[in-house]
């Protein structure tokens, strides 16, 4: 059984004991632990069940490639599933559960699945999908959703509570891992005066050396990493980041590094996590190496572990894995172990050696220290249950049928050789060269990803670029499957990926049913996929594939690369982009006083604007009508701001302003204002709106809300990009004034009570002209045009300005109930008037000429944007749907985009339509449903009747009417 | 005009940096070619058209690189319709744009040690190196923002105005106390 040792420990402080809590069972721990460390030093060998047979599974490994240990952590709004334990710092009062079993750890019912083994073969779910296909929505997906599976999501109920931010930073350097050869390397680079950002994904520097004991140049391998990392904290070119993991290498130098700020003390005022967008010159990758498992029967139980891992458990945090301990390996590094763990007094049942002679300098280390070795030896077979008990032995060569001893022991560490951490290497397409000697794939330096400059921009130094061993090692044995002629029966309880219950048997049964690329046996068996991504099985798993197909591993070659190296928050993806700050929020001036009268607000890109302004137990609906009453009837106040405005100047701006807009605008006269369309190149409506000529060579372009950056970035685009000798500025002017539009028969009145000095009278200051003033003793400037068919004046005043201005005419029109209303009210009028809105009437694939504007496309003019597009014959077909009014027959509202259905098919076996609503809307004006929409061949059909579909089901007549409902002659705006 | 009122209002906040509303600034938008624009500047204010990137300052304002045809005078709120009338005088016929712009942006200022450790959480910028009377055109998060570098600790940021909430709101947040990072010393 594990357990904390009376001595040692480097990492871990006795006098600081943490208790924590794991299923609901208080256990102690001390500062410095893991909750990995925590866990073993309290004796917890199980701590979770497997994903799909549900056996018992115990702590593998000690650092992030960890396939088994996953846990709940936390409670409530700090839940988070699938957290490794091996990579969680332990503190007081942390409480954790294991996941995946039902109903408790220790009594799972699930494992029966484990005696269901034949039934559950690679790719199963492939299998099950395939037949009896109705079994698998009643029976299969409800059983199975309940029995596989890791960590259980958080409460939908719940908010992560924590904060999260983001940083950008630059470098020219940046190292991934604080290992000997990563801090050797940010010493190199910060002498040089290079900027350096040296980051370790542990609280704790030094990485293996610093375990193994070596010596750095005469020094004890802590020693010496204190005295560099003193000395690199100490220099002003260079970040030093402990918790901090590259967890993807993108183009360019691209880097996303991710720290972990302070999961390890929940709840202090920090960010939790803060993630590291960063740009780097060079990108180094110090990233180690990680030990192979051997793949054997019964390698899945708790208490079987790598042995790299038992030292680090030793030496780091003095806890022992067992009372007596055996080792399997085919290599001389594994003896660190057994000579590590004789030292601190644990008893070692053997070292199984698969080589027929361990020779090397640590086997006879070992041997001079009393150490069994068994050489040509297997494992055959791991007794006990939810524990180890023992081991039976075979030779290795053989199929396992003898076994000639049966070793007793409660832990087994096991070594299947090293493997470089070569995923930063390969993110942007690093090549790999296979490694006979050491059996793994290394870097190839000739092939590294590529920067812009078509040079290299990583590297990998250490044990991550292959330099593992050293000379006096003995050459390791490759060793894929153990014994090496292993039994069926042998090989269905090796598991190659314990965290996704994958085999031996499985990768050969994928390879025998045709499977020969690497990639597709992962997705079909899923080896390597989840939360580890293979990193302890992707070699073990492709080596038994390679020697399945009969072709050499190199051949096979691995699966993709991708980020992160491991799982990293939502959180920290998100950083500060959340509740009220989740998107920008656009105010104009007058946002609050909308909101403070309780404005049902409209989104509108990034603004909001009201849509209406419900009183208490007003439904919206009445609200709009009452809004469109008051303004009809008196005056109204609409906020308008949120209208692009954007100034074009310049000796050439009336040739620029003929080729935006379709019709002629060169020859608008100062003072007047002219409505106009832009169209793209295909000659698609675009946007409009009002123009106004300020000066001789000045115009103010109104668009609408939507369009105000996209068309200023529109016109930009063509002054820079095609005509840029034209001698014309544009400045987008949007956000500087306040625009408000005052509508009503009351309108000329509210603003003569303001007073100033701009001739408001009819004759004077007629529809369609602008001036400017002081009004009411602010500087305006004021339009008169009518989006609704009233009088009406849009006033734009300096934004700082806009809520004082709002609210004298509040107070000027109060004698005729003046009142505001919003975006809906202002679209029922303007379609009570049969104008048309961009975005309702257009699509995007909607010309002028279809909604009846061509009044408005200039005959004179050589060119303009669309004008080619326009002549194109599809759209010049008399075919085209055209823009009508609709009126149904009994009065009610038509829902909105219906189509108007026809008989019969078209050439795509669609019913064929004639016709779709584009606006519709109850007019309280006329008391009735009116609407607009594109009808084929529509102006030519008026006084038809035809049929759309009704919202209900079934259809609804309409007839075909001229789309302007109100005030035909124009005489209400005109007055 | 004593009654104009910014975008927030006064605002403050406090926390690794101090963070204000700068209140209602002053600011012309001036297009053309910086010689042309410079001689007008330097006729009408005593100042000139800075180099790439970089902010002149003199008694009556500032002047901002904004693009290789743009220019942005930041002075005294009630000042800039005068000066803008005056400098579209000094312009005369020249193919240039002068544009009041006071109202269309929101100004704030930063101060404090840790600025830059601030403003390199939302903005993609390296502030290694950066100099006093700096600027850089950039975004904060997720909309458009400048910021130049007034003293060693002082800082001045332009966002367009019906942002300036959220740009204000983000900087707060990140600025909070806890979240040191000690990435610019």
């Amino acid at each position: 059984m594990s357990h904390r040792l009376g001595t040692g420990g480097r990492l871990i402080n006795r006098t600081r004991p943490l208790d924590f809590t794991f299923n609901g069972k208080t256990m102690r721990g001390y500062a410095g632990d893991t909750l990995a460390s925590g866990l073993l030093g309290a004796g917890q060998v199980l701590v979770g069940r497997s994903f799909k047979y549900h056996r018992p599974r115990g702590i593998v490994a000690s650092g992030a490639e960890e396939p088994n240990a996953l846990v709940g952590l936390g409670e409530g709004q700090r839940f988070e599933p699938n957290q490794r334990v091996t990579t969680t710092e332990l503190f007081s009062g942390l409480k954790a559960v294991s996941q995946n079993h039902w109903p408790s750890l220790e009594f799972d019912v699930g494992a029966i699945n484990a005696k269901l083994w034949r039934f559950l073969p690679a790719g199963f779910y492939y299998k099950t999908f395939i037949s009896p296909r109705p079994l698998w929505k009643h029976v299969y997906e409800p059983i199975i959703r309940k029995s596989a599976g890791l960590g259980k999501a958080p409460d939908a109920e719940t908010r992560d509570i924590d904060r999260y931010e983001q940083l950008y930073a630059f470098c020219d350097v940046l190292i991934a891992g604080g290992g000997v050869a990563g801090i050797r390397a940010a010493l190199d680079a910060a002498q040089a005066g290079k900027r350096v950002v040296l980051t370790e994904q542990t609280a704790s520097f030094g990485g293996r050396a610093v375990v193994d004991g070596d010596d750095i140049d005469g020094q004890s391998a802590d020693a010496w990493v204190d005295s560099q990392l003193a000395a690199l904290k100490g220099m002003e070119n260079v970040t030093v980041l402990p918790r901090t993991m590259v967890a993807g290498v993108h183009d360019h130098g691209y880097a996303l590094a991710y720290e972990r700020v302070a999961d390890h003390q929940p709840g202090a005022d920090k960010p939790r996590h803060r993630l590291w967008r960063i740009r780097a010159g060079q990108i180094v990758a110090a990233t180690g190496a990680i030990e192979r498992p051997l793949s054997f029967a019964g390698n899945d139980m708790p208490g079987v572990m790598l042995a790299a891992a038992i030292r680090d458990y030793a030496v780091n945090f003095g806890v022992a894995v067992g009372k007596t301990v055996a080792i399997v390996t085919n290599n001389d590094d594994a003896y660190r172990t057994a000579l590590i763990l004789n030292d601190l007094g644990v008893n070692i049942a053997a070292v199984i050696d698969a080589r027929v002679e361990a020779t090397g300098d640590l086997p006879a280390k070992a041997r001079a220290a009393g150490i069994r070795v068994i050489e040509d030896a297997a494992v055959r077979y791991v007794e006990g249950g939810k524990s180890v008990t023992g081991v039976q032995l075979c030779r290795f060569n053989s199929d396992g049928g003898a076994v000639f001893e049966t070793l007793a022991c409660d832990a087994l560490g096991m070594s299947g050789g090293w493997s470089p951490v070569v995923h930063l290497w390969s993110h942007c397409g690093g090549k790999l060269n296979w490694d006979e000697a050491g059996a793994f794939f290394r870097p190839d330096p000739n092939r590294p990803p590529l920067g812009h400059d078509g040079k290299g921009f990583v590297s990998c130094v250490g044990a991550a670029n292959g330099e593992l061993g050293n000379e006096d090692e003995a050459p390791m044995l490759p060793v894929w499957l153990m014994p090496a002629q292993a039994s069926y029966e042998l090989r269905a309880k090796a598991w190659l990926d314990p965290q996704n219950d994958v085999k031996v048997s499985d990768v050969q049964l994928a390879a025998r049913e045709g499977y020969a690329s690497v990639e597709h046996t992962k997705r079909y068996t899923t080896l390597g996929m989840a939360t580890d991504q293979g990193k302890l099985s992707n070699i073990n798993g492709l080596a038994i594939l390679s020697d399945a197909l009969g072709q050499p591993i190199p051949q096979t070659g691995t699966t993709t690369f991708r980020p992160p190296y491991t799982p990293i928050s939502l959180g920290a993806i998100t950083g500060e982009a959340r509740g009220e700050i989740f998107q920008p929020l656009r105010k104009t001036p007058m946002h609050d006083w909308h909101e403070a009268k309780g404005a049902h607000w409209e989104p509108v890109g990034h603004w909001r604007r009201p849509y209406c302004y419900p009183k208490a137990g007003e439904s919206h609906a009445e609200a709009v009508s009452r809004e469109i009453n008051q303004t009809r009837n008196a005056v109204g106040l609409l906020d308008a701001t949120t209208l692009g405005k954007i100034l074009v100047k310049g000796p050439d701006a009336g040739r620029f302003m003929d080729m935006l807009y379709t019709n002629m605008m060169s020859t608008l006269k100062v003072g007047k204002c002219r409505y106009g369309l832009m169209c793209n190149e295909n000659g698609f409506l675009s946007d409009d709106g009002v123009v106004a000529r300020l000066s001789e060579d000045s115009w103010l372009c109104h668009t609408t809300s939507g369009g105000a950056d996209r068309i200023h970035a529109w016109m930009e685009d063509w002054l820079q990009c095609e005509w840029w000798d034209w001698k014309v500025h544009v400045v987008n002017l949007t956000e500087q004034f306040a625009q408000i539009a005052v509508v009503g028969p009351k309108a000329r009145q509210v603003l003569e009570k303001l007073g100033g000095d701009i001739d408001l009278s009819a004759d004077s200051f007629p529809f369609m002209d602008w001036k400017e003033g002081q009004l009411g003793g602010t500087a305006a400037r004021i339009f008169r045009i009518s989006f609704s068919g009233e009088l009406s004046y849009e006033v734009a005043v300096p934004a700082s300005q806009g809520l004082a201005f709002w609210e004298k005419l509040l107070a000027a029109g109060e004698e005729f109930g003046i009142s505001a209303y919003g975006t809906e009210a202002l679209h029922v009028m303007r379609a009570e008037k049969g104008f048309i809105m961009i975005g309702d009437e257009t699509d995007g694939t909607v010309i002028p000429q279809d909604l009846g504007l061509n009044w408005a496309i200039s005959k004179k003019k050589d060119d303009f944007l669309g004008k080619r597009g326009m002549e194109r014959e599809a759209m010049v077909s008399p075919d085209r749907w055209k823009l009508v009014g609709l009126e149904t027959l009994d009065g009610s509202v038509l829902a909105d985009g219906a189509l108007a259905p026809l008989p019969g098919k078209n050439a795509n076996g669609q019913s064929e339509t004639q016709g779709r609503v584009t606006s519709t809307y109850h007019s309280p004006t006329l008391g009735k449903g009116i609407a607009m929409g594109l009808v084929h061949n529509g102006p030519a059909r008026m006084g038809e009747v035809i049929e759309f579909q009704a919202a209900s089901g079934g259809t609804v007549s309409a007839r075909i009417v001229d789309p302007c409902f109100y005030d035909k002659a124009g005489e209400k705006q005109n007055v | 005009m004593s009654d104009a009122v910014s975008a927030l209002k006064g605002a403050r906040a406090s926390g690794m940096v101090d963070l204000a509303d700068a209140g209602p600034t002053g600011m012309i938008t001036l297009r053309g070619d910086h010689g042309l624009l410079g001689d007008s500047l330097s006729s009408v204010l005593g100042l000139s058209a800075p180099e790439r990137r970089r902010v002149v300052t003199g008694e009556a304002g500032e002047v901002l690189w904004m693009s290789p045809d743009e220019l942005l005078v930041v002075l005294p709120y009630d000042t800039a319709p005068d000066v803008a009338a005056a400098l579209e005088t000094a312009l005369g016929d020249a193919f240039a744009t002068v544009a009041v712009v006071s109202d269309a942006r929101s100004v704030m200022h930063l101060s404090g040690a840790q600025t830059r450790d601030v403003l390199a959480k939302l903005m993609p910028v390296d502030f290694a190196g950066f100099e006093l009377g700096e600027l850089r055109r950039s975004r904060v998060a997720q909309v458009a923002a400048a910021v130049w570098r007034r003293s060693e600790n002082d800082w001045a940021l332009i966002c367009f105005r019906s942002v300036g909430g959220y740009v204000f709101e983000a900087l707060a947040t990140v600025g909070k106390p806890g979240g040191e990072v000690g990435l610019y010393r």
